[in-house]
């Protein structure tokens, strides 16, 4: 319990540090929102009374506490370059971003954790150097000609495959999959290739430990050692990389929805640095930080669940 | 030795009493670069029922592995059992199959190992860990186990066993989990039970009292057991035969009587020298200069004969036979080849 608590205090503190560090960034950026807004003509008084309305004329600190006010209560002002408010653009893309990142993570589950499992197992020379030549392939290949790839192939020659564009799940089940399976494959391949290795390795890690050993002096079958057994511990350690992963994984739907024209939070990222859409870019980052500090924390909590040692101490 | 009729009469008269049976037991370790450590190197002894015997010798004289050959627990690769026999009952153990063997395992056969603070796993309760022994082996139902469970943890001393049950292993002192470790080892009331330096790793005080449990528990369930130690003080209260190893092979063998009072090997009579600090650990001997020759360097006479004292020039060339030339005393020493030795 005094853990979770610790880990409830530094999700808090963690938040508090990244909202002002993402505050100050856009404080010291270049290029003026007011000016863009407004265009070059504009005169003083005109300038004035935009930044009054948007409370630029404020001290910092008022600003900044005003900000952080409107993201706990989920207000993010209103967006430059749409003129609509930064919450009803990110409720609108969130879905394909999430969608996107789950089936992503979710491939990279059910496919690294079995190989890392079938490779522990079965450890020779040959499959070590096949092995090894895969993980460089996946390290090497950039993601957005692996996406360009999968549309060559798969893409072109199956209908089930939306090549460009979303469907929302609402509206077509087999739809919204065929919209986001190839793209999820794109960050999902290279993840897999370098990570189930890791996976391997915190499996032949744990057998090599003491408790294997008595634990096979019971008799019990080689089955039940590995799933009931070793694989309950790798399971700490997998769960570091994991964390990792779903953090490559946030990153990697940026690239890749521009691949396959998805519009989700990437695409509305990179257009509003383009304009200059501070309150837009802000809200964005703070969302995209948010879900990655999210997923540590729960990260931590989900040690606590599977290590006793964490748990009770 | 040179009267056949006597001797089938008497192993015919003992084989009733044999439990397990050790022959020409050779497992090794290939260590790449075509190098292969002999950790055991043609070992045969025996067990008889509700026996107790002390195999003990220094570190790196290859004890874990061979017991860990009877459980044919043997890491492979790099370790394999190469030859030899094992047989329990006269069943051997060598050629079951893998499955046949976990009915043996933890079943016939319980072990119980040095390190009490890493033998359990970290993730489970205690109770989930010695239910699991007894649903396999008894095919009891979890809540029969659980009940089995708690009486174990009462007999091997804990008065809060409800309690215990449902604790992890990192709550329990090193003592307390050796006993949760005998608890498992016990719970199927094995044939024979290994402990491989059962107390080495745990404080002065808790020794004696793993100690006494153990035997408690045998003399409780008619077992045998087959006791590793460096120990030459809990040699003489608890065994009540002696194997002395060194560099893979057995070098002495007798009733634990004999061999404090007529030790004949040169190196049991440098290790009986180590009584007095009776727990110190025994990595090397203080009071013979030299260590134990590395497995995949042994020489080819005694394995012993660079530090032995009393060494000849023949004991260079040829490595001795084990010969019994008294009664029930086996020695494998170039100074005892003549009848009756020295
Ligand atoms: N996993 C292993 N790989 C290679 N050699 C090993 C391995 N385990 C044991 N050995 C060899 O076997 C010898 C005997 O080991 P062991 O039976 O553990 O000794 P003891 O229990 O008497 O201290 C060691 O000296 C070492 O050379
Ligand atoms: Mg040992």
């Amino acid at each position: 319990m005094a853990y979770i608590i610790r880990r409830i205090i530094l999700f808090v503190v963690t938040m508090v540090l990244v909202s002002l560090i993402t505050f100050s960034v856009f404080q010291v950026m270049p290029g003026d929102p007011i000016r863009i807004m407004l265009g070059t003509e504009a005169d003083e008084t005109q300038v004035e009374t935009l930044k009054k309305q948007l409370g630029l004329d404020q001290p910092l600190y008022v600003q900044y506490i005003d900000w952080v006010k409107g993201l706990v209560t989920g207000d993010l002002g209103e967006s430059i370059r749409f003129s609509r408010p930064v919450t009803e653009l990110l409720a609108d893309r969130l879905p394909v971003t999430i969608s996107l990142a789950l089936i992503t993570l979710l491939i990279v589950v059910i496919v690294a954790i079995p190989l890392g499992i079938f490779v522990a197992k079965r450890q020779n020379k040959l499959s070590d150097v096949v092995l090894s030549s895969a993980t460089q392939l996946g390290m090497a290949i950039p993601s957005f000609w692996l996406g360009m790839l999968l549309i060559l192939y798969l893409g072109m020659n199956f209908s089930f495959f939306t090549i460009s564009g979303y469907v929302p799940w609402t509206q077509s089940v087999a739809g919204a999959l065929g919209a986001i399976l190839l793209p999820a494959l794109t960050i999902a391949i290279p993840q897999i290739a370098v990570k189930f290795r890791y996976v391997r390795n915190a499996i032949l890690e744990q057998l090599r430990l003491d408790y294997v050993r008595t634990i096979r002096s019971k008799g019990i079958t080689e089955k039940f050692v590995m799933y009931k057994h070793v694989l309950r511990n790798s399971m700490i350690p997998i769960l570091t990389i994991f964390g990792l992963i779903t953090a490559e994984v946030v990153a990697g739907t940026i690239i890749v929805e521009q691949v396959f024209s998805l519009p989700g939070i990437g695409q509305l990222l990179i257009t509003s640095i383009s304009y200059r859409d501070f309150p837009l870019v802000q809200g964005i980052v703070m969302y995209i930080t948010f879900i990655v500090v999210l997923i540590n924390f729960l990260v931590d909590i989900l040690y606590s669940v599977l290590d006793p040692r964490i748990r009770l101490n | 030795m040179n009267t056949p009729q006597i001797k089938s009469a008497s192993t015919k008269l003992l084989q009733e009493d044999l439990l397990l049976e050790v022959k020409g037991l050779k497992t090794y370790f290939k260590l790449g670069k075509g190098k292969v450590a002999k950790a055991v190197d043609n070992v045969s002894f025996s067990i008889n029922k509700g026996e107790t015997v002390a195999l003990v010798g220094e570190s790196g004289s290859g004890k874990s592995i061979t017991s860990l050959s009877i459980m044919r627990l043997i890491p492979k690769p790099p370790g394999e059992i190469v030859e030899g026999s094992i047989r329990l009952e006269g069943k051997e153990l060598l050629t079951l199959s893998e499955n046949e063997m976990t009915e043996v395992r933890g079943n016939e056969i319980g072990m119980i190992f040095q390190e009490p603070m890493t033998s359990l796993d970290p993730v489970f309760t205690i109770g989930n860990q010695i239910v699991e022994s007894l649903m396999k082996h008894q095919k009891m139902k979890k809540r029969e186990a659980y009940e089995k469970a708690i009486e174990l943890l009462k007999v091997v001393g804990f008065s809060r066993a409800e309690v215990i049950i449902n604790e992890y292993p990192h709550q329990l002192s090193g003592g307390m989990r050796q006993r949760v470790m005998i608890a498992i080892a016990m719970s199927n009331n094995p044939k024979l039970l290994i402990a491989d330096e059962p107390t080495t790793a745990l404080d002065v005080t808790v020794q004696a009292q793993i100690l006494n449990l153990m035997v408690d528990m045998k003399e409780q369930f008619g077992s045998s057991i087959l006791l590793i130690t460096h120990d030459m003080g809990v040699v003489a209260e608890v065994a009540n035969r002696v194997l002395v190893m060194y560099g893979g092979q057995i070098v002495e063998e007798a009733p634990v009587k004999d061999l404090f009072l007529k030790t004949k090997h040169p190196y049991t009579k440098a290790l009986l020298k180590t009584i007095p600090s009776i727990d110190v650990e025994l990595e090397r001997l203080d009071s013979i200069p030299g260590m134990v020759p590395p497995a995949h360097l042994f020489p080819t006479g005694c394995r012993f004969a660079e530090r032995c004292v009393h060494v000849m020039a023949k004991c260079r060339e040829e490595n001795p036979e084990l010969m019994e030339n008294s009664p029930n005393h086996k020695v494998r020493c170039h100074l005892y080849e003549q009848v009756g030795g020295i």
